[in-house]
C-alpha cells in the first residue's frame, strides 16, 4: 500500500516536472532563436548574448522597482533598449571584424562579455535584486505551476511566432533569409547587407530583451546571472545545429526536460550537469546537430 | 652564433631571475612576481593549443579541477599534494580527452569547438558550486594548514621559496613550448590549422595530433591551478574556474602575443600590473574596473593588433623575415565546419 501511495505522488511530481520543463523550454527556445538568428545571418556567435539579457533584466528592475513604472510599460522599453544594444554591438565590434577570421569576432564578443559584466558590477554592485512581484501559483489538481513560468512560456511563443511572421511575410525578413543562404550574391542583387546585418542584430537584441523581461519574473538579477543560462543556451544551439532554427527549438525543450527532471532528483545545478553529460553523448551520436543528415 | 647568443641571453636572464629574491626581499613585490609567474604558466599552457587555432574556453575548467581536486584530496583524505597534483592533472586530462575526442573525431571546429569548451568551463563551475557541502560553493575553499612536514604538504610561509617554485614551473612551461615548437607535431598542427582536409590527405592523423596537444595543454593548466591553490591557500570557483578565467587566459595570450614563447608571459605581466595598479589607485572601488578595462582592451586588440604587443614588436624588429604563414597573419585561422 505504501508503495502504491509513493508511486501516485511520484507520478504527480513527474508530470509536474515534465510540464515545468516544457515551460522552461519556451524561454530557452527564445534565447536559442536569437543566437541562431545572429549566427545564421551574420555568421557570428555572440558569446555575450546572455549578458545582454542581464542588462535587460537590470533595466526592468530599475524601471519597475526604482522608478515605479508598470511592468507592461517597462517591457517594451527594455526590448527597445536591448535591441539598440544589439545594433550597437554589431556596429562597434562586429562590423570592423567582418572580414577577420570568425574566431576573432567570437573572442571580441568575449571581451564585450567582460565589459558588460564588470559594467554591471561597477554600476549596480554585486547584490542580488528582484522585482518583488509575487505572481500567484496556479493549481491544476494536485499540481502547482508558477504563473510567471506560464506567462513566460506564452510570451516566448508569441515572440517566436512574431519573428516567424516577420521573416516570412515582410520584404526585410525575406532579405534576411536570403542573406543567410548566400552572403555574396545578395549584395550583387542590390540588397544593402550592412543594413540587413544591423536589423538582424537589433532583432537578436530584441529577443534577448524579451527574454530579459520574462526571466526577471523568475530569477534574481546580479552581474553574473548570464553565466547561469548562457552556457546552456550555447549547448542548445550547438546540439540543434548552429543557425538551425528548428533544431534549436527542439533542443531547447530536450534540455529543459533534462534540467527539470534532473532537478526533480537533486539540485538544479545537477540538472545542468546531466544536460552537459547528455550533450557529450549526443556529440558522439549526432556530431553535426540533431537534424543534420549523417555523413 | 645567433643561436648561441640567444642561449646566452636566456642564461643571463635566468640567473638574474633566480638571484632576484636573495637580493630584493620586498614581500609585496615578490608576491606580484609569484602571481605573474603562475598565471604566465597558465597562459602559456593555453597558448600551446591556441596558437594552432584550437581556441578553447574550457581551460577555466581544467584549472578549477587542478585547484579543487588537489585541495579536496588534502582536506578530506589527507593526501599530500605531491600525489594530489598528479591525480588532479589526470582528472583534467581525462576530461579533456572525453570532450576532445568527439570534437576532433567528428571535426567540431570553429564556433562549435569554442561553444562546447565554453560550456565545459561553465559546467565545471556549476559542479563546484553544486557540491557546496564539500567545496564550500561560491564562498571559496581553504586547504587545511599543515601541522607536520611543510614540504610534504607543499605549504611554505616564505615568499622566496614560492618564488623559486613558481619560477621553475614557469620555466618548465617555456621549455615545453619550445619543445613543441621544434617538434614534428608543430608542423602537423600548423597544417591542420590551415586546412584539415589537406593535412589529413598528406598523412597527418588529425584527431591524434589535436588530442595530444589538448591533453598536454590541459595537464599543464591543471598544474597551474594546483600551484595557484597551494600558493594562495584560498580558492573560489570564480578565481580558478569558469568562463571568466578562460576568457582571461585568451585575453592575456592575445595581448602578449600568441605566436612567440614569451607572449603569454608578457600578457600576464601587463594584465596583473594593470589590475594591481587599478586596485592601488582606486582601492575597494576598483572591483569590476579591472575587468572593464580588460574587456575594452581585448576588443581593441582583436580589432587593431591581433598579433599582440610582443608579437607585433618582434615583427617590427625583423621586417626581412620570411613570408609569414597564413595562420600567423591573423590571430587564429580556423577550418570551417564542413568546409
Amino acid at each position: 500500500m505504501g508503495m502504491q501511495a509513493f508511486l501516485d505522488i511520484f507520478d504527480i511530481y513527474l508530470l509536474e516536472a515534465v510540464i515545468n520543463g516544457i515551460l522552461l523550454g519556451g524561454v530557452l527556445a527564445l534565447l536559442a532563436l536569437g543566437l541562431n538568428l545572429i549566427f545564421g545571418v551574420i555568421d557570428v556567435t555572440w558569446i555575450c548574448y546572455a549578458e545582454l539579457v542581464m542588462i535587460g533584466m537590470y533595466a526592468m528592475y530599475f524601471m519597475v522597482q526604482y522608478y515605479g513604472v508598470g511592468y507592461f510599460i517597462a517591457a517594451p522599453f527594455t526590448i527597445l533598449l536591448v535591441a539598440a544594444l544589439g545594433a550597437l554591438l554589431h556596429y562597434l565590434v562586429i562590423a570592423p571584424l567582418l572580414t577577420a577570421p570568425p574566431i576573432n569576432q567570437l573572442l571580441a564578443t568575449g571581451g564585450v562579455l567582460f565589459v558588460l559584466q564588470s559594467f554591471a558590477t561597477v554600476a549596480f554592485g554585486i547584490d542580488f535584486r528582484n522585482l518583488g512581484i509575487r505572481l500567484p501559483v496556479l493549481a491544476f489538481g494536485d499540481m502547482n505551476f508558477s504563473y510567471a513560468r506560464l506567462l513566460s512560456f506564452l510570451a516566448a511563443l508569441v515572440g517566436m511566432v512574431a519573428v516567424y511572421l516577420f521573416m516570412t511575410r515582410t520584404f526585410t525578413g525575406t532579405a534576411i533569409r536570403a542573406i543567410a543562404q548566400d552572403r555574396q550574391i545578395m549584395a550583387l542583387m542590390g540588397v544593402d547587407t550592412k543594413r540587413i546585418y544591423l536589423i538582424t542584430s537589433a532583432l537578436g537584441g530584441a529577443l534577448a530583451g524579451l527574454a530579459a523581461c520574462l526571466l526577471v519574473l523568475q530569477y534574481d538579477v546580479h552581474p553574473f546571472v548570464g553565466l547561469s543560462f548562457g552556457p546552456i543556451t550555447f549547448l542548445i544551439c550547438v546540439l540543434g545545429g548552429l543557425g538551425n532554427f528548428i533544431g534549436g527549438f527542439i533542443a531547447s525543450f530536450l534540455f529543459a526536460e533534462i534540467i527539470s527532471l534532473g532537478g526533480l532528483f537533486s539540485d538544479l545545478e545537477w540538472g545542468y550537469v546531466l544536460a552537459f553529460a547528455f550533450f557529450i553523448v549526443m556529440m558522439f551520436i549526432r556530431p553535426a546537430g540533431l537534424l543534420a543528415r549523417r555523413r | 652564433m645567433k643561436g648561441q647568443g640567444r642561449l646566452a641571453a636566456w642564461g643571463v636572464g635566468l640567473a638574474v631571475l633566480v638571484a632576484l629574491p636573495f637580493v630584493y626581499r620586498d614581500p609585496y613585490h615578490l608576491h606580484i612576481l609569484v602571481l605573474i609567474l603562475i598565471w604566465s604558466f597558465a597562459y602559456t599552457s593555453w597558448s600551446m593549443m591556441g596558437r594552432f587555432g584550437l581556441v578553447s574556453l574550457g581551460h577555466g575548467g581544467f584549472m578549477g579541477i587542478g585547484a579543487y581536486v588537489t585541495a579536496l584530496l588534502w582536506n578530506h583524505l589527507g593526501l599530500s599534494p605531491w600525489i594530489g597534483i598528479p591525480v588532479s592533472m589526470i582528472a583534467a586530462g581525462a576530461l579533456a580527452l572525453i570532450v576532445g575526442y568527439p570534437c576532433f573525431r567528428f571535426r567540431i571546429t570553429g564556433h562549435y569547438f569554442v561553444l562546447v569548451t565554453l560550456a565545459l568551463s561553465g559546467i565545471v563551475l556549476q559542479v563546484i558550486t553544486a557540491t557546496r557541502d564539500y567545496t564550500g560553493g561560491s564562498l571559496g575553499y581553504t586547504p587545511n594548514r599543515a601541522s607536520g612536514n611543510k614540504l610534504l604538504a607543499l605549504q611554505f610561509d616564505d615568499k622566496t621559496t614560492w618564488y623559486l617554485i613558481a619560477l621553475a614551473v614557469w620555466l618548465f612551461g617555456i621549455v615545453v613550448w619550445h619543445w613543441v615548437d621544434r617538434s614534428m607535431a608543430r608542423y602537423a598542427l600548423e597544417a591542420i590549422s590551415e586546412d584539415e582536409d589537406a593535412a589529413a590527405a598528406a598523412g597527418v592523423n588529425v584527431t591524434a595530433e589535436k588530442l595530444k596537444i589538448t591533453l598536454l595543454s590541459a595537464l599543464m593548466t591543471a598544474l597551474a591551478g594546483a600551484i595557484y591553490c597551494q600558493y594562495q591557500m584560498f580558492i573560489t570557483p570564480d578565481t580558478v574556474s569558469g568562463i571568466a578565467v578562460s576568457l582571461q587566459m585568451v585575453f592575456a595570450a592575445i595581448v602578449g602575443g600568441l605566436f612567440v614563447s614569451l607572449g603569454p608571459t608578457f600578457g600576464a605581466i601587463i594584465t596583473i600590473l594593470l589590475a594591481e595598479s587599478l586596485r592601488i589607485g582606486f582601492g575597494t572601488k576598483a572591483v569590476g574596473w579591472d575587468n572593464l578595462v580588460y574587456g575594452v582592451l581585448l576588443v581593441v586588440f582583436i580589432i587593431f593588433l591581433p598579433k599582440g604587443i610582443l608579437g607585433s614588436v618582434l615583427d617590427r624588429l625583423k621586417p626581412q623575415r620570411k613570408v609569414p604563414r597564413a595562420h600567423e597573419q591573423e590571430a587564429v585561422q580556423i577550418a570551417r565546419p564542413g568546409a
